[in-house]
């Protein structure tokens, strides 16, 4: 335990004094309480208000990002302050390479959608929800203390529930309570599993911590304790994810949504789950998640090809999209529990990807809603005629959803497979067929979206705005960078995965396949002194 | 000079972003000419490395060039790399130069197109797309690179999008395709797992040091060919390139028929190794789908009236005796070939597109007839196209298919019989073709009025930029089979040339029968070669004989209509069925479980308003209450 604290300090010089992990969840934070006072008569300086709060935030995690270290594998920038002694439980919070995309990628969404998307009413407490929901991801994204972590995976679902049920679409009321109770259902499995966690590595460690290092580095549980545990956190992400077959809240959810919560959703709360199957399942549980590995691997493959052949047959254009994030989340999780460098790897970049992808697939669907009031597929047609650059956007967008080699979605996919291909050999080889069903479902929406002659309704559609086109181009220029040049990324995001990897070896009988591991010796630096 | 390999992509890449951003103020007929500039300039460098090469030792032909390191993940490290070699080299320099001519034809064939600079846009991507595909160092370049043709296949298959039936076909084209490329990156998965690299010369090398196992070998060549049949239109994949002829023809030419259809051929090539490594059935494998694609398509050619049709299918064809060399051992045959091919089917389409412009947008040859008259360019540099590939000396398409022909009988006669078989139906379909589009009455008159045209509805010849093009190619076409011919080992240029890829994997036929004598297999290929053309004179311009165009034949043995029927109602139905399982069992369990929960809570608190928390208090309770009894039995 002295050695993992003196390690920490180690990193300190590193570290800078700013705080700037805690002020990536207090800023936001503060930001709510004060567009929540402001007075709703300058709705303008409400909104310039939020705006600021959300660009300062995204240029706080831009900054953390550039003053990253590429090659520590550990966690950085850590903040530790005790907060209720007596239960071991602490304001613990550090970012590492498999946690640092999903910050920024919350940094960068949540002003894009503040700024790009109109709510129509409410604005107020609209941005007030917002602000908080991006304390709470920020939050979730941040902790190393399984109660703090547990507070904030909780506090992202009020104002989510909010969001849809304010100001989402017809059936908003019935979306928004079943969001809310699936999860819910979901996460009162892990307080269970989070307070007997603590309970038995007290046993263990003879004092009482809710610190996830801690007991993820020294605290031993028996074979079956850890593997009931594990699952009581597992249920939790599965909701959360979703993994089939606990995913029916996803399309109502995403489809009743206002634009900016279905961006935010399948933006970074999904990603939620899979982070928590990282953070929570391999590392804290890492002999459990070896064991659970066949049914995980086979839910995350029927996923796939389920989700895709689902979304090829929906009639609206959000619940297609929606279904297809339980396709491209599939990935995700196959990548995280086929357990080698690539697919990890592959698996943390999908998370990002999907969100950039996916998001911009819903602000486009937003677009189209907003121009045409519906959503079905079938009262669209022709509009690529009328509108060109509108269907080029979205042609790109859509191209890298598919996977197309030289945008982002590709990297994701690619790595996830060819990883997962040494461990889970036929289950890869079945979730590969989910290429050919993306294209399928979204070409084939295409086709009956922006192809053919316009009729009469679709023949005015308008042309995209210039901020529009500035907020999809945002979106474009990333589908781009990271599609051919993902290898910032990825230098980033390995040495923490390879140390996960290291960890399961070291914990469980898995051992990672010879070719999937590196051979340089730079990315098993380790800050945190392992055994 | 090799180092500046990258241009070579590069150009016709900043061609296209060069559009993309000011398309619309270049316009007509600037963005076609820019186009043209940046693909042609190309050609000229990827020439220059040419002849450097040449100069040097044929052992030191191998350069590899790193632009950057693209995929890096543990021990995998996927370098944005480019190779130089022969092979590739050969690639090169008929993709940019046929591909600038296609261009420059384009600018004639899309005039007055209202999405013109468009047009060249896609044109240029793909161009680099092809480029990317054949010069890559590894196969995920080469990946990059075939996605990225199939995406502009589709961009420009669907180029007149408000058209039903291209739309369409632009799907089905991109959807068939990634059939295929499931298989190849399957064989990626598989090579990177043996041998833990996705570098050619890394594969290449296990596979001739015998480190890699027969079987893996196998896999790998089997998955490639699974991912060749898609691209390049082989059994059973080939249903979506006669359907691709929806494009604009210029595309036809380039993409479906030149360039793309042949990165299957291609890539098998570049993997000579591994073929050789695996299990000789593989080879059995691909030769036989190759000579069955070959035969299945030239009997539907026979019976296609559309002027494009009967060209798609001959394409189809002509690549099954590809894979028939391939599959045979013969992969110079094969990219001899190619080239030809390239040669002569690109002045074919292009020949086709003329007379289509000519003839106001009409493809039926039922109404053409006697066009030699009022389109004597296009008429004969079509004839000099239709030589070649009937397999009349001295005309290319002769001695590249005799030279697969010879490893045919080498390899397996039963194979080399369907390919002489389908060499005969060759000599028929084409020169029907040629008959009933530049010979015999003309017919275009009696159809113009039935459509109630007005106006002068003659045809007419194509401008110098589709003619000029015409010409060039139609040298080619005469003079290609220099390239390798069998005359000695001094005039087997190409073999000597391709040497350093495919030493290693081609067949040696030296000794056999088929070797021994090949003068009387030359002389039998000329007899049936003038066998077909004379039957189809015979019918079609002599009326000697009834045409045998039956039905069934014209509509492709009904394969493809069987595959519509199968997506479209079983296919079609089990996909609902998915869907409306996920709606009512999945949810329905869902919402039933909650129904019943709200029912319970009504019950037992009489809360009639729907506060959330109330629900989730009690179903959390009950859930903490069930995992905490499991969990303390375990502990207590």
């Amino acid at each position: 335990m002295l050695s993992t604290l003196f390690a920490n300090a180690g990193t300190g010089e590193a570290m800078v004094s700013f705080p700037i992990l805690s002020a990536l969840i207090l800023f936001p934070l503060f930001g709510a309480v004060l567009v929540t006072l402001l007075s709703n008569r300058r709705p303008e300086y409400v909104k310039l208000a939020a705006a600021l709060i959300s660009v300062g935030t995204g240029a706080m995690s831009l900054w953390m990002l550039a003053k990253f270290q590429t090659h520590d594998a550990g966690f950085q920038f850590i903040s530790q302050h005790e907060w209720i002694r007596a239960w071991g439980i602490s304001w613990h919070l550090g970012v590492d390479g498999i946690s640092l995309f999903l910050v920024v990628l919350t940094g960068i969404l949540f002003p894009l959608v503040i700024l790009g998307v109109d709510p129509h009413h409410d604005e107020k407490r609209y941005l007030a929800w917002l602000l908080l929901l991006e304390a709470g991801v920020m939050g979730s994204f941040l902790s190393l203390d399984l109660f703090l972590f547990f507070i904030f995976f909780e506090i992202v679902l009020v104002p989510m529930y909010f969001l849809i049920g304010g100001w989402g679409y017809d059936k908003r009321i019935y979306a928004a309570t079943k969001f809310f109770l699936y999860t819910m259902f979901g996460s009162a499995f892990m307080l269970v599993g989070i307070i007997a966690t603590a309970a038995l590595a007290r046993r263990d460690l003879g004092y009482i911590t809710f610190d996830l290092v801690k007991i993820a580095e020294h605290a031993t549980f028996a074979t079956n304790t850890a593997r009931w545990l594990f699952l009581s956190f597992a249920i939790a992400f599965a909701v959360k994810v979703p993994i089939f077959p606990l995913h029916t809240w996803l399309p109502d959810a995403h489809t009743q949504a206002p634009t900016g919560g279905s961006v935010i959703l399948a933006g970074v709360l999904l990603k939620m789950g899979t982070y928590g199957f990282l953070r929570f399942g391999l590392y804290l549980f890492p002999a459990a998640a070896v064991w659970a590995k066949p049914v995980l691997l086979t839910l995350a493959t029927i996923g796939i090809i389920y989700g895709a052949i689902a979304a090829t047959m929906q009639t609206d254009l959000k619940r297609l999209v929606a279904y297809s994030s339980v396709a491209h989340l599939g990935f995700i999780v196959l990548g995280t529990f086929a357990i080698t460098s690539q697919s990890l790897s592959g698996g943390v970049m999908q998370m990002i990807n999907h969100g950039i992808s996916t998001g911009a697939l819903f602000l486009l669907v937003g677009m189209i809603y907003e121009r045409r009031h519906t959503r079905v597929i079938a009262e669209l047609k022709g509009i690529q005629a009328v509108a060109p650059i509108f269907a080029a956007a979205f042609m790109v967008v859509m191209l890298s959803s598919i996977g197309v080699p030289g945008l982002n979605g590709f990297v994701g996919e690619f790595l996830v497979l060819i990883g997962s291909f040494e461990t889970a050999r036929w289950w890869t080889v079945v979730a590969a067929t989910g290429v050919i069903l993306a294209a399928l479902y979204l070409l084939w929406a295409y086709q009956r979206v922006f192809h053919g002659e316009p009729d009469e309704a679709n023949s005015s559609f308008k042309e995209l705005t210039l901020r529009e086109g500035a907020l999809l181009l945002v979106f474009i220029g990333l589908i781009g960078f990271t599609g051919v040049f993902p290898k910032p990324m990825l230098s980033r995001i390995e040495p923490s995965v390879d140390k996960l990897i290291q960890h399961v070896e070291e914990h469980s009988d898995y051992k990672a396949p010879v070719h999937a591991s590196s051979h340089s010796t730079e990315t098993h630096t380790s800050t945190e002194g392992g055994e | 000079m090799l180092d500046l390999i990258w241009l070579v992509p590069a150009l016709p890449l900043a061609g296209f972003l060069l559009i993309v951003l000011f398309g619309r103020k270049l316009g007509e007929p600037f963005a076609g000419i820019l186009a043209t500039a940046m693909t042609t300039t190309s050609f000229i460098i990827v020439a220059c490395i040419y002849f450097k090469l040449l100069g040097l030792p044929s052992e030191e032909r191998h350069h590899v060039v790193t632009l950057f390191s693209w995929i890096p993940v543990g021990g995998l490290h996927v370098d944005m790399a480019w190779l130089v070699d022969p092979l590739s080299i050969t690639m090169a320099l008929f993709v940019t130069g046929i591909g600038s001519l296609i261009h420059l034809y384009a600018i004639g064939y899309m005039h007055g197109d209202a999405k013109f600079p468009k047009f060249f846009m896609y044109l240029n991507l793909f161009v680099f797309s092809m480029l990317m595909l054949v010069l890559g160092e590894n196969l995920l370049v080469t990946f990059l690179g075939w996605e990225g043709v199939g995406t502009c296949s589709y961009f420009l298959i669907s180029f007149w999008h408000t058209r039903d039936s291209a739309a369409t076909a632009g799907k089905k084209a991109f959807v068939t395709n990634r059939v295929g490329d499931w298989g190849m990156m399957t064989a990626m998965f598989l090579a990177f797992a043996a041998v833990g690299t996705l570098s050619y010369d890394g594969i290449n090398h296990a596979a001739e040091s015998g480190s890699l196992a027969a079987v893996t070998a196998t896999g790998i060549a089997m998955m490639l060919f699974v991912g060749a049949c898609g691209k390049s239109a082989q059994l059973p994949l080939y249903i979506w390139l006669p359907d691709a002829m929806e494009g604009p023809t210029p595309v036809s030419a380039l993409i479906h028929a030149a360039t793309m259809v042949t990165s299957g051929v291609f890539l098998l090539t570049r993997m000579a190794p591994v073929l050789h490594a695996a299990y000789p059935w593989s080879g059995d494998v691909i030769a036989t789908v190759g000579a069955l694609t070959a035969l299945f398509a030239a009997t539907i050619a026979v019976a296609q009236t559309d002027i494009k049709k009967v060209l798609a299918y001959s394409t189809v064809s002509q690549l099954g005796f590809m894979f028939l060399a391939i599959g045979s051992g013969a992969y110079v045959a094969a990219i001899f070939h190619m080239v030809t091919h390239a040669f002569f089917k690109a002045l074919l389409f292009m020949g086709s597109g003329s007379v289509i412009h000519g003839m106001h947008h009409e493809q039926d040859m039922r109404r053409m007839g006697a066009l030699r008259k009022v389109m004597p360019i296009t008429a004969i540099t079509f004839i000099i196209g239709w030589l070649a590939i009937a397999g009349v000396p001295p005309f290319a398409g002769f001695w590249s298919k005799d030279e697969i022909l010879l490893y045919a009988f080498a390899n397996n006669r039963l194979l080399y019989f369907v390919g002489v078989l389908t060499a005969l139906l060759t000599a028929y379909y084409m020169t029907r073709q040629v008959i009933m589009v530049f010979f015999g009455e003309a017919r275009w008159n009696d159809h113009a009025e039935e459509h109630g045209a007005h106006g002068d509805h003659t045809p007419h010849e194509s401008p110098w930029t589709m003619t000029a093009p015409l010409v060039v190619l139609s040298a080619l076409a005469i003079t290609g089979g220099v390239m390798q011919l069998p005359f000695s080992s001094k005039t087997h240029w190409l073999e000597h040339w391709l040497e350093p890829v495919v030493h290693h994997a081609e067949a040696n036929i030296e000794g056999t029968w088929a070797s021994d004598n090949k003068w009387l297999l030359l002389a039998l290929a000329v007899v049936i070669a003038g066998a077909g053309i004379a039957a189809s004179i015979a019918v079609y311009a002599k009326g000697k004989a009834k045409p045998i165009e039956p039905a069934i034949l014209a509509d492709a043995w009904r394969y493809d209509a069987s595959i519509a029927a199968l997506v479209g109602g079983p296919g079609r139905k089990a996909f609902d069925a998915v869907a409306s399982f996920d709606a009512n069992i999945v949810d329905g369990a869902v919402v039933g479980v909650g129904t019943e929960v709200r029912a319970a809570s009504g019950l037992l608190r009489r809360v009639q308003s729907g506060l959330v928390r109330s629900y989730a208090a009690i179903i959390g309770l009950g859930a903490v209450i069930m995992l905490a009894w499991f969990l303390l039995r375990g502990v207590l």
